[in-house]
């Protein structure tokens, strides 16, 4: 028989966006008091990889790139169950896009696959709430050369035998379900499950728990041009505000209901919707 | 226009290398079972502006199988190229054929941007290829223009923090440029079958037990209405008060042609599937006509249906913000109005002698 699965998940500790506010006086981005949460999506993956690892056994390996409190996140996932944990943080890497941050999570998921064992599946969320681009998923397939199985909305089998994952990804148009070989990397929707909450005993082993932590010293081969800043072909150009459109409205009144729907029909007749929708004959 | 301009994160005066050999707008089309997916056509629409304004041919790609007549509409709606990757292996997307036929495609005739639709498909291909080129890739975008040559770089703009602002994105050292883009938000060309454009054939070589991935099944979603391609929305919010009004607005929606939207406060309720919901957590949508009834216009339901082209509201609120939006306003009850209004529809269309049933 063959080795237990070891799954490697994906976070990032981000500002909850949904809570910034935009400051009316000067249209700037109101970040204080703005709380720090694990990407939700990402929680669906480490709760997918809970799932498989309470149903046939595996291991978990959450990692992060990101500042130092990303800790925080990672301590959270280990609470929930997950085995080890990685966080590689360096100033170099400030400044990541999707490329950048996709050469760096590549290049740890081979250091964690030669640290704690060959690696079967890497969950990423669907996006995050901050980049909100749904590109590094993808981009670390890449880099890894993995299968790629994006929005997953369920998980129908893993075969550790037969190295063969099936999968449910559902479209705009539908759901096409997919079976490929492991290694794979699967993103997650929030459709995929519902999320756990962390067990005493996992918050214990959380409370005392210390990830890994790596820095660039711990990759002598990285290519210092493709991290960061500098590794990022896309830069912010500028930000603003969109203005709200303003528009006259024509007020529709009238002495009854009915007369007023004779008038918005009347007024929707004279556009050239009933031309361009076959309204008329 | 407001704003707040930001200095770039790389210094302006970074030399652009030379990119004389990269010229013209690449669309990738998208398409299921032979059927193109919109946004590909509204796309081209753009892509036209973009590649008049750089004075480069617009190029579309069209992969799959049994499309040819998929390359022939390519050119109907506005390219000036059409290319054509035709093999059985290609029936469904899969992403690692579908990125081997692009990166080879672009390899050879270098266009200087390259768009995809911001569906699954197209963030799924999009996000490899990018990576394999490697160059930068903007998501998501909303508005897509070009600085005039020299400097010819794609102004790739997009929502950010939820919705609450927009940014602009470059690329300037890298090429091709690329970006996916919303459905719904860009304009097609009218079909023009006068433009008939003779497809180059791309060669597909790669075997079937070269690629792991098999589709085993696509479950269409029957009941699923397709709300970013629909033309006609009538979408109702918490005004409606539960599941029993929304029928109401089928009826309406029957009546004119068009599908059930809905604001996330219906959705929550469970008053109506998610499927219909219109804004930041729903779709963006951009049909002819929107008649919004019982929403009371929030930022996160606008984001998603400004753009409609004629904006109808219903409330009994004359503050509500949803006036701001709307042509036509209509302050009162909708549970009185909203009937009166689909009377009068079918009125009118039988007058036009169609028979109007009230199924879809
Ligand atoms: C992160 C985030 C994401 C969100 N995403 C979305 C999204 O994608 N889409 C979305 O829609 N919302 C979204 N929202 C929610 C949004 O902020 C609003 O809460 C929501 O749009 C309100 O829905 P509503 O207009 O139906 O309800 P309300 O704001 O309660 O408005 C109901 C309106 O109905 C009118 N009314 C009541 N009874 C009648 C009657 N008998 N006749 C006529 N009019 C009547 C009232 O005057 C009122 O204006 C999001 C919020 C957050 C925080
Ligand atoms: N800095 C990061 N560290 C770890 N995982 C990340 C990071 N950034 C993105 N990801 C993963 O990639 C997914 C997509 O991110 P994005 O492309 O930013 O929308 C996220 O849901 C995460 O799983």
């Amino acid at each position: 028989m063959s080795e237990k699965l070891h799954i490697v998940v994906c976070i990032k500790q981000v500002p909850d966006s949904r809570e910034i506010r935009i400051d009316p006086k000067n249209n700037t981005l109101i970040r204080q008091g703005v709380p720090s949460i694990v990407n939700f999506y990402d929680l669906h993956g480490l709760e997918e990889a809970l799932r498989i690892k309470d149903e046939q056994g595996a291991r978990i390996t959450v990692v992060t790139m990101g500042p130092p409190p990303a800790e925080k996140s990672l301590k959270e996932c280990v609470s929930l169950g997950a085995d080890d944990a990685v966080l590689v943080t360096d100033r170099g890497f400030a400044g990541a896009d999707t490329l950048a941050t996709s050469y760096v999570l590549g290049k740890t998921i081979e250091k964690v696959a030669e640290t704690f064992g060959k690696v079967d599946i890497v969950f990423c969320g669907k996006q995050t709430l901050d980049g909100d681009t749904g590109q590094v998923g993808p981009g670390i397939a890449c880099r890894l050369d993995l299968e790629q199985l994006t929005y997953v909305s369920k998980v129908r089998a893993v075969d550790k035998d037969s190295g063969k994952i099936t999968v449910e990804r559902h479209l705009e148009d539908g759901i096409e379900v997919v079976q490929t070989s492991m290694p794979v990397l699967v993103t997650a929707l929030k459709e995929l499950n519902k999320v756990r909450r962390a067990p005493l005993p996992g918050m214990l082993r959380a409370a005392r728990f210390k990830p890994v932590v790596w820095t660039t010293a711990d990759f002598p081969e990285l290519d210092r041009k493709q991290i960061g800043l500098k590794g990022s072909p896309t830069i912010v150009a500028r930000t603003w505000v969109p203005e709200i459109r303003k528009i006259n409205t024509t007020r529709v009144e009238g002495e009854s209901e009915q007369e007023i729907a004779q008038k918005i029909v009347e007024t929707l007749w004279q556009t050239d919707l009933p031309e361009r929708f076959g309204w008329k004959s | 226009m407001s704003e707040e301009t930001k200095e770039p994160k790389v210094a302006v005066e970074d030399e652009m290398p030379d990119w004389s050999a990269y010229r013209g707008v690449l669309i990738v089309v998208e398409q299921r079972d032979g059927a193109a997916k919109k946004v590909s056509w509204q796309l081209l629409g753009q892509g036209k502006k973009l590649a008049d304004k750089l004075e480069v041919p617009l190029m579309a790609l069209v992969i799959g199988h049994n499309v040819a007549h998929l390359a022939q509409e390519a050119g109907y709606y506005g390219a000036d190229q059409v290319y054509l990757c035709d093999a059985e292996e290609l029936k469904d997307y899969r992403t690692r054929p579908y990125s081997r036929v692009c990166l080879k495609f672009i390899h050879e005739y270098k266009p200087e941007i390259v768009l995809f639709g911001a569906t699954a498909t197209g963030r799924d291909l999009a996000g490899a290829i990018a990576t394999h080129l490697p160059t930068g890739l903007t998501a998501d975008t909303t508005e897509l223009d070009v600085e005039l040559p020299p400097s010819r770089l794609l102004l790739a703009s997009r929502p950010a923090f939820s919705e609450k602002m927009l940014a602009t994105i470059l690329c300037k050292q890298y090429r091709p440029q690329m970006a996916t883009a919303r459905a719904g938000v860009f304009q097609e060309l009218p079909r023009d079958e006068s433009r008939k454009v003779e497809a180059v054939r791309i060669e597909f070589s790669m075997s079937e037990d070269e690629i792991a991935t098999k589709v085993l099944e696509f479950i269409t979603e029957t009941s699923s209405i397709n709300l970013e391609e629909a033309e006609i929305i009538v979408a109702g919010g918490r005004g409606l008060g539960g599941s029993e009004a929304f029928k109401m607005l089928k009826d309406l929606a029957d009546a004119l042609g068009g599908v059930v939207g809905a604001s996330r406060a219906a959705v929550d309720a469970g008053w109506i599937k998610h499927e219909h919901q219109v804004g930041q957590t729903g779709y963006t949508v951009r049909p002819k006509l929107y008649f919004a009834i019982g929403i009371s216009g929030a930022v996160q339901h606008t984001v998603g249906m400004a753009n409609s082209e004629l904006i109808v509201a219903i409330n009994r609120d004359a503050e509500a913000p949803i006036f701001n939006f709307a042509q036509y306003g209509i302050v009162g009850d909708l549970f009185k109005i909203v009937p009166a209004i689909t009377e009068q529809v079918k009125q009118k269309r039988s007058f036009a002698g169609i028979a109007v049933g009230s199924n879809s």
